[in-house]
Parts: C-alpha cells; sequence; structure tokens
C-alpha cells in the first residue's frame, strides 16, 4: 500500500463494502446528516468546540501507559496501555457521542436515539444527552438488560428511557433494528447515534473521524515516550470503533502491524462465537455490506460471546476492506482466554478491563512473548471492567 | 407486456384500482400459503406481495416481524419462496406475483443466481426494502434482463428528485409508503396521502400503489381513490395472527376483509 489510504470514496465504499442500504423513508435524513457532517468537520468553530469537549469533559488526551511489569513477565515487546478507560463515563464510546451530539445540536434535532450492547454507548449516549438537555431513548437487548444492570441504572440516573428489545435473539443486532424502526417513525426531530463503525454511509466514516483522536494521540505519545512508532497496535473489535480509532492515524505507516480481535465466544469451531472477520461471508445488514454471520439463506445468525459489547453479527465495513487487502490481520480470542487476559492485567498492573478489551490483553499475552523486547505493542483498553463485576462474579460462583 | 403492466392496464381500463395483499410465506406454515394465494385471488384481488422471511426486518412493525418470526421456525427461506411462487403459478397464470424482502438472502444467493431462480419461478416483480437506487443498479439490471419489474418505495419525504430516479429505474408500479413509520404502522393522513399523490403522478406514468396503514375496507376505499393500487398486509397477518390454532378460519376472515375492500373500493366514482 503505497498510495496515500483515502477511504470510503464518496458515495461511502471501502472496496465492495459499505454502502447506503437502507429502506427509502430513511435517504433524506441520512443525506441531511452526511450534509452537516461534511459541513462541520471542516468547521474551525465546530472543531474547536469538540476539541474543548474532549478535554475539559472527557477527559482527553487519556494516557498512554507503560505496563513495564506485564511487558517483563510476558518476557518478548514492550506493552503500552492506551487508557480509553479512563475517560468519562468509562470508555471509548464517549469520544463519538460528544461529538454526534454537537452534530444533533447544530442540526436542531431535539431527541437523541441509541442502541446499545454492553451499556457503555448506552451511557455515553445518556450522559451528552443530559448535559444538552435532549430526550435520550436507548434500545438494548432484553438478555444485555440482564447482563448489564449496571449500565441500564446509570442511563436511567441520567433521565434516558432504556428500552428493553424482545424480538430476535435479544441482543445488540436487535437493538439496532428496533433503533432503526423509531428513526424511521421519527426522522424530524430525532438523531440516531450510532455506536460503531456500522450502519449506512456516513456513519463508518463520521464515527471512525470521531474516534480517531485516540490513535492520533497514541501515535504522539509513542513518539514522545519510546522515540519511535509502535511495531503492531491491538484493539478488540466487535462493530469496531475502539479499534478503528487506534488504526486510522496508522494506516499509511506500513511498519505498523494491525491487529483486530475478535470474540470466538466457546471457539469458533463451535459455531458458538461472534468473529464474522474470521468466521463469516460478505452479506448486507444494518445499511452496509460488511463481513456478516448468516447461514446459507442469508438469515442472520445468533452469536455468542461472554462480553455484550462484542456480541454482534457483523463488523465495521472498513475493518472488512482492511482484511481483505490485508493491511490488518484478524485473530480471535474465546471467552476463556479473555477470563486469563481479564485476571492478568487485574493482577500484573492493577487495572481492571471491560471484557471486550480483555479479549485485546488476552490475545497481547499471545503475542508479547513472540516479539523480541525492543519492540513495541499499543493495545487499546478501550473500556474499565466495572460493569462487568456481575457477570464476572456470577461466572466464578460469588454473589455480590 | 409484463404481467403486471397488463394488469394495471386491464384495472384502468374498466376504472378499477389495484388490490394488493402482502402474506409472508411460509406464515403460519409453508403448507398454507399456496391455497391462501389462491383463496384471495377468488376473493378478488389483482397483485400478490408475497414476502421473504428475514431475521432482521428494520422496516416492519411487530405483526410482519411475528410473521417472520413463524415462517423461519419452520426454515422458510428465500428459495422455498420462490418454489411456493412457482407452484401457485402451475395453476394460475395470470395474478402478478411480486417477491418482498431483504436484501441479504439475496446476497447470499449471489445477484444473477438469484435473477435466475426468480424467472424460472415466472416471477413478476421483486422489491428489496433494503436496496435504494444508490446500490441498485447491478441487481436491477440483471432482474429486468430477465423481464421482472423491480420495484421501488417512495417515501413521504422523498424529492422531487428521487421520485424521478425510481421513476426511470423502476417498471411494474412503484410503492409509496404512506406514512414515516414501520408496517402496520399508525394511521395515514389522506390530505398528505393527496397531496404527495399529486407531486408523484407529475413525475411518473408507473402505476402508484399506496401501502403502510390500510386497516380495513374504509381506508381501502379512500387509498384507492388517491392511487392506482392499495397494498395491505398487517391487517391480513392480524388474521393469521389470531387464529394460529385454526388457520382455515384465518384464510377465510383475511378473504372476507379482501371482499369487504374490494367491494368498498370498486363503489369508488360508482
Amino acid at each position: 500500500m503505497t498510495e496515500k489510504y483515502n477511504m470510503p470514496d464518496v458515495r461511502g465504499h471501502f472496496g465492495p463494502y459499505g454502502g447506503l442500504f437502507v429502506a427509502e423513508t430513511l435517504i433524506p435524513p441520512i443525506q441531511d446528516l452526511n450534509a452537516a457532517y461534511q459541513q462541520y468537520m471542516n468547521d474551525p468553530e465546530f472543531i474547536a468546540e469538540l476539541d474543548a469537549d474532549l478535554q475539559h469533559y472527557v477527559g482527553r488526551p487519556s494516557p498512554l501507559y507503560y505496563a513495564e511489569r506485564w511487558s517483563r513477565e510476558l518476557g518478548g515487546a514492550q506493552i503500552y496501555l492506551k487508557r480509553e478507560d479512563l475517560n468519562h463515563t468509562g470508555s471509548h464510546k464517549i469520544n463519538n457521542t460528544v461529538g454526534q451530539a454537537l452534530l444533533a445540536k447544530r442540526m436542531g434535532k431535539t431527541r437523541i436515539i441509541a442502541e446499545t450492547g454492553a451499556g457503555q454507548h448506552g451511557v455515553a449516549t445518556a450522559t451528552v444527552a443530559a448535559r444538552l438537555g435532549l430526550e435520550c431513548v436507548v434500545y438494548m437487548g432484553a438478555v444485555d438488560v440482564a447482563r448489564q444492570s449496571l449500565n441500564v441504572y446509570r442511563m436511567k440516573l441520567l433521565g434516558a428511557t432504556v428500552v428493553a428489545v424482545e424480538s430476535g435473539s435479544k441482543t445488540l443486532k436487535d437493538a439496532l433494528n428496533e433503533a432503526l424502526r423509531d428513526w424511521v417513525t421519527n426522522v424530524d426531530n430525532t438523531f440516531y447515534i450510532i455506536g460503531t463503525v456500522a450502519g449506512p454511509h456516513p456513519y463508518p466514516a463520521m464515527v471512525r473521524d470521531f474516534q480517531a483522536i485516540l490513535g492520533r494521540e497514541a501515535k504522539q505519545q509513542c513518539l514522545a515516550q519510546a522515540g519511535r512508532l509502535p511495531d503492531a497496535l491491538v484493539a478488540c473489535v466487535g462493530g469496531g470503533s475502539n479499534a478503528i480509532g487506534l488504526f486510522y492515524p496508522f494506516i499509511n505507516d506500513e511498519s505498523v502491524k494491525l491487529i483486530g480481535v475478535e470474540a470466538a465466544g466457546d471457539g469458533v469451531e463451535t459455531g458458538r462465537h461472534s468473529a464474522p472477520l474470521c468466521a463469516g461471508k460478505p452479506g448486507v445488514l444494518h445499511g452496509n455490506r460488511t463481513y456478516l454471520m448468516s447461514d446459507e439463506d442469508g438469515e442472520v445468525i445468533e452469536t455468542h460471546s461472554i462480553s455484550a459489547g462484542l456480541d454482534y453479527p457483523g463488523v465495521g465495513p472498513e475493518h472488512a476492506w482492511l482484511k481483505d487487502t490485508g493491511r490488518a490481520q484478524y485473530v480471535n480470542i474465546t471467552d476463556t482466554e479473555a477470563l486469563e487476559g481479564f485476571h492478568a492485567l487485574t493482577r500484573m498492573e492493577g487495572i481492571i478491563p471491560a471484557l471486550e478489551s480483555a479479549h485485546a490483553m488476552a490475545y497481547t499475552m499471545k503475542l508479547a512473548p513472540t516479539m523480541r523486547k525492543d519492540e513495541i505493542i499499543i493495545v487499546n483498553l478501550s473500556g474499565r471492567g466495572d460493569k462487568d463485576m456481575q457477570t464476572m462474579a456470577k461466572r466464578e460462583g460469588i454473589e455480590l | 407486456m409484463s404481467r403486471l403492466a397488463a394488469t394495471f392496464a386491464e384495472l384502468e381500463n374498466t376504472g378499477r384500482k389495484a388490490l394488493i395483499p402482502f402474506i409472508t410465506a411460509g406464515d403460519p406454515h409453508p403448507d398454507f400459503t399456496v391455497p391462501m394465494m389462491h383463496a384471495m385471488v377468488e376473493a378478488g384481488v389483482n397483485v400478490i406481495e408475497l414476502g421473504v422471511p428475514f431475521s432482521d426486518p428494520m422496516a416492519d412493525g411487530p405483526v410482519i416481524q411475528r410473521a417472520s418470526e413463524r415462517a423461519l421456525a419452520h426454515k422458510m427461506s428465500l428459495r422455498k419462496t420462490l418454489a411456493v411462487a412457482a407452484e401457485f403459478r402451475n395453476t394460475n397464470q395470470t395474478t402478478p406475483v411480486v417477491i418482498m424482502g431483504y436484501l441479504n438472502p439475496i446476497e447470499a444467493m449471489g445477484y444473477e443466481a438469484f435473477a435466475d431462480a426468480a424467472k424460472t419461478a415466472d416471477i413478476d416483480g421483486v422489491l428489496t426494502v433494503d436496496l435504494p437506487p444508490e446500490e441498485a443498479a447491478e441487481c436491477t439490471a440483471l432482474l429486468k434482463a430477465r423481464d421482472i419489474d423491480p420495484i421501488f418505495l417512495l417515501a413521504p419525504n422523498s424529492t422531487n428528485e428521487r421520485i424521478e430516479k425510481m421513476d426511470a429505474l423502476g417498471s411494474g408500479y412503484l410503492y409509496y409508503v404512506s406514512l414515516k413509520g414501520v408496517t402496520g404502522a399508525g394511521h395515514l393522513n389522506t390530505a398528505d396521502v393527496e397531496q404527495k399523490l399529486h407531486q408523484i403522478k407529475a413525475r411518473t406514468n408507473l402505476p402508484v400503489g399506496i401501502g403502510f396503514g390500510v386497516k380495513d375496507a374504509e381506508t381501502a376505499k379512500t387509498v384507492a381513490a388517491l392511487g392506482d393500487g392499495v397494498v395491505v398486509g398487517s391487517a391480513l397477518i392480524s388474521k393469521i395472527e389470531a387464529n394460529l390454532d385454526n388457520p382455515e378460519r384465518a384464510k377465510q376472515e383475511i378473504c372476507e376483509l379482501l371482499s369487504a375492500m374490494r367491494l368498498a373500493m370498486d363503489s369508488v366514482g360508482a
């Protein structure tokens, strides 16, 4: 890849992926959104307001932390953690919701809707809606409502209405379906804040652009702290927003390996997983063409992961493109391995990661020992584990 | 002349409007669908929209979502939906059948294989909810090459530019979604629909079917006066859902509703 990376094209295509696959009623609001996004991303006043919010409200820049003890223990590459867990609301999700909420305000929308899996995006959306005084409705699969009840309570405290979605598999994909149904019904006053780099164009590009702040920071910080670029980047991939945020500013740096970690659930060979890039095939869902887990009839199949935030049958179309071009590599980590990653980081560095991020940690434990001591890995610690205490305790037979 | 064009031409000659029922193939059971289609023809319908069940029907309300789930529980699929249509065609060579569904089952089959299979099943039209003109060029060309009409949706917020785009790309008829929302939602506003139909009719010679929000004979009659056809779906599927233990009664109630709609529509201007 010698040419400068310049994706997507004007119609939102990343090669054969991405695009605009929605019913007619959603075309006009999506066109409006795209126009606003193109306008404001080049508006110095908007950018200044966004930057100020990211600094003073979110708490950016987040540190790039050298995990010295863990690096020594693993005996290979030096590991740096991008500390998105330290952001306001506890994950990278708020980088995007702050941006989209400012856009909603500029567009005069009074009502915000969102889908959420683990609840991190729902909390990040409810948070910005509270701050701007906007009505907020969050759709969440009924299964996820049960396993992430702390985040449900947080959203309610913030004034959001949380709707438990009972259709289909009752997880993230069904929450997205329901949010799309709401949007099509309330297009005039409603802004749909999608939480990941999926959905119809311009969402994959727009969410990436809002998340790329974390990759730009990581690049500067690595140069400042280690004096050079990293050799590998590791990030978990559900929809893939934290991974794209980290990867994007490095795409033209060919020496930097980009590694996305999907959720293998019980193991990719069991079929009970959430790893479309590793084990799916191209298809169309939720407005874009991408790798998808669907059966031979094209029906979307149910996914499984211990982590609600990775429990999704599709993936952002830019990841599909990065996979096909070979620029990024995608691997997978089982539930059991993710738990090992969770415990390792907690005990070695005193940092409790989100179960999503624990997948990236677990892969780092495999990768680091295969690399030289003078090599560098940056791992995206995309969120903190507070929300997962109940899941962990239950799994380990402990009553809280 | 395509079966759809012939149907709409004949209706126009006799001053009548098309009654277009939508049912989901395989709901509540795969054996139910072909007899239901024949019974609907007996009740006076002119075109049949046959829904392909999909795991993630994003544009549908709860009634059609549940119809999809019931059909999928019986392993209904795009391939089997085409087989249902072909079986119907064995004994009915005149009533057009339009396949309506989402893109992913077609992607899974492959566009060309799908177009061939649809032709073999003697399908008359294909309406893919999540395939707007922006992405439709390839699929549409394959269908047109086989004399299958690609049907496109228009919405209350569609601009003149988009109406012209649909007119250029679509054939058979255009489907006007009469309200912002999902299938089976709310009540349509007659004045709004009338105004929009003027805007659409000024930009296309294709017949316009109006759907979403048609619940009974009264709304069918009102809507018939505004366009060229009336699409009714959720109101029919509600009858299936209310009689899951007795599909024969569901069939009877659906036909009674369609007959009442037919009668009311034909009394327009009489």
